[in-house]
């Protein structure tokens, strides 16, 4: 209790240092551009593949789960919509990048660390934790929100693929079941979601590099428990939102 | 000038420097020797501030540095530049980006004025045509140069050299170490060097203090040292059986 205590504390030290001031408004811009490319840009094909996968997946169970007559043919679009927009698009992306994206950031900032590059930057008088972090979490909460909207769109054109191609139901009632009783708000609900799992995602996985001690071996540690603490922490948040945006 | 006062630091209660006061002067090269794990590093690290101490006082000329603020202290470290052991160059910025980053990040210089003085400083430490390679495609004794390029760049008061020769051969170690000299002399920078080098020590060893588990031991020159008759700075000088075949001869 008093380890998760002090590393509670340690994490939210980190963030106030993340949030004070920039330093140079210019170069932190740059940063966050080069943010952009490398744990956006750089995402949207994994997003784009697991997503197509995802809903032809999700598309193919709820047809053969959906064969009795008495279930309406619509009831496949309109399950391959919700089960993206509600859970794919947001929870289980989020799993995804957590993987992707937050061990990258783990070893690139812990590699940082025992190389001596975050001393160097202290030394010149930066503000390391924000110079390195606060471009990183701009970054994906701006761009986690457009890969949940591709993880959508991506996923039901996946269904529909799965749809026509193997013929489980017809193109027409799989659009019917789209639109059918479509909720806007489930959506924003979803994007919401996404804001909340991208800042835990980016500064969970920061802590752990930030805070790496030792060589190589650690690094490696810190990257794993990024994944492992992003993740139960994505699921955690999960239950506590839908709870708090859908009751 | 940096001065240290009674200063001590300790580590999970283990005491790793005990009452070290020294005065570092202006224009000089200043070298903390010592065996490994003396406690060299701590020192180097407590003098910038990357390490709280427990007890004692660094001045840097009129400012206690270890009672400052955050930004006190920011202050006084843009006036710092390091060489690390391993270099520390940015692992994802170019040569040029590299030494480009303290004055991106702390002038408001055109980028025409940032690109002169960034050659100037590549120049200076002789690199030449490499200004768009990345740290991972340059050699041991290049990436320690441009380390130094960069460290010079915002022309600090003040040079820190973390084993600044170690994993060269000998040749570039002495180029390496010549230039820092020259750079100290040419800026009139306080410059503090911490070396297990004996090479170093008689190549640019104007003030010398020596440490041992923690305590300072002795201090004087490269002049000084081959007469001392401190038994565990002997001990570390004489180490090697060249250094004690001259000794015996002389």
């Amino acid at each position: 209790m008093i380890k998760f205590l002090t590393q509670f504390g340690l994490y939210v030290m980190l963030l106030g240092k993340v949030f004070s001031k920039p330093e140079k408004t210019s170069v932190y811009y740059k940063q966050t551009m080069r943010e952009f490319v490398f744990l956006g840009i750089n995402s949207i094909g994994i997003i784009a593949i697991i997503s197509f996968f995802m809903g032809a997946v999700i598309t193919l169970q709820t047809a053969y789960n959906t064969e009795n007559p008495i279930y309406p043919a619509y009831l496949i679009g309109l399950g391959c919509r919700d089960s993206i927009i509600l859970e794919f698009s947001s929870t289980v992306a989020a799993l995804i990048l957590a993987g992707k994206v937050g061990s990258n950031i783990a070893s690139e900032i812990g590699t940082m660390r025992v190389t001596e590059q975050i001393d160097a930057l202290e030394i010149m008088g930066v503000n390391s934790a924000s110079y390195l972090i606060l471009p990183k979490v701009i970054a994906t909460l701006m761009f986690f929100p457009f890969l949940t909207i591709i993880g959508i769109i991506i996923g039901i054109f996946g269904g529909w693929m799965a749809c026509t191609v193997l013929g489980v139901a017809t193109s027409e009632d799989f659009i019917y079941g789209i639109q059918y009783a479509f909720i806007p708000y489930y959506i924003v609900y979803s994007l919401i979601k996404t804001l909340f799992f991208a800042f835990i995602i980016t500064s969970v996985s920061a802590f752990q590099g930030y805070y790496v001690d030792g060589g190589s071996l650690e690094v490696g540690r810190a990257s794993t428990k990024a994944v492992v603490y992003s993740s139960v922490l994505i699921l955690l948040f999960n239950v506590i939102l839908t709870q708090l945006l859908l009751s | 000038m940096i001065k240290i006062n009674h200063l001590y630091k300790s580590f999970n209660g283990r005491l790793v420097l005990e009452d070290i006061s020294v005065v570092f002067e202006p224009g000089k090269t200043n070298l903390i020797i010592g065996q490994s794990g003396s406690g060299k590093t701590v020192l180097l690290k407590s003098i910038v501030g990357l390490h709280d101490v427990d007890e004692g006082e660094i001045w840097y000329s009129d400012k206690l540095f270890n009672n400052l603020n955050f930004s006190g202290k920011k202050e006084i470290r843009k006036e710092m530049g390091m060489l690390f052991q391993g270099s520390a160059l940015f692992d994802s910025l170019t040569v040029e980006q590299n030494v480009r980053f303290p004055l991106d990040m702390f002038t408001d210089k055109t980028s025409e004025e940032k690109t002169d003085r960034v050659n100037f400083c590549l120049n200076r430490v002789n690199i030449k045509n490499s200004n768009s390679l990345f740290p991972s495609e340059l050699s041991g004794g290049m990436r320690k140069r441009v380390a130094i390029a960069r460290a010079i760049s915002l022309n600090p008061k003040y040079l820190f050299c973390d084993e600044p020769n170690s994993g060269l051969d000998p040749i570039t170690a002495i180029l390496i170490d010549e230039l820092i000299k020259e750079l100290t002399e040419e800026y009139c920078m306080t410059t503090i060097v911490n070396t297990h080098d004996m090479n170093s020590v008689m190549e640019i060893g104007e003030k010398i203090i020596f440490i041992s588990e923690g305590v300072k031991c002795w201090e004087g020159n490269k002049n000084e040292i081959l007469n001392s008759d401190n038994k565990n700075l002997n001990d570390f000088v004489f180490a090697n059986s060249l250094a004690k075949q001259l000794r015996d001869s002389k």
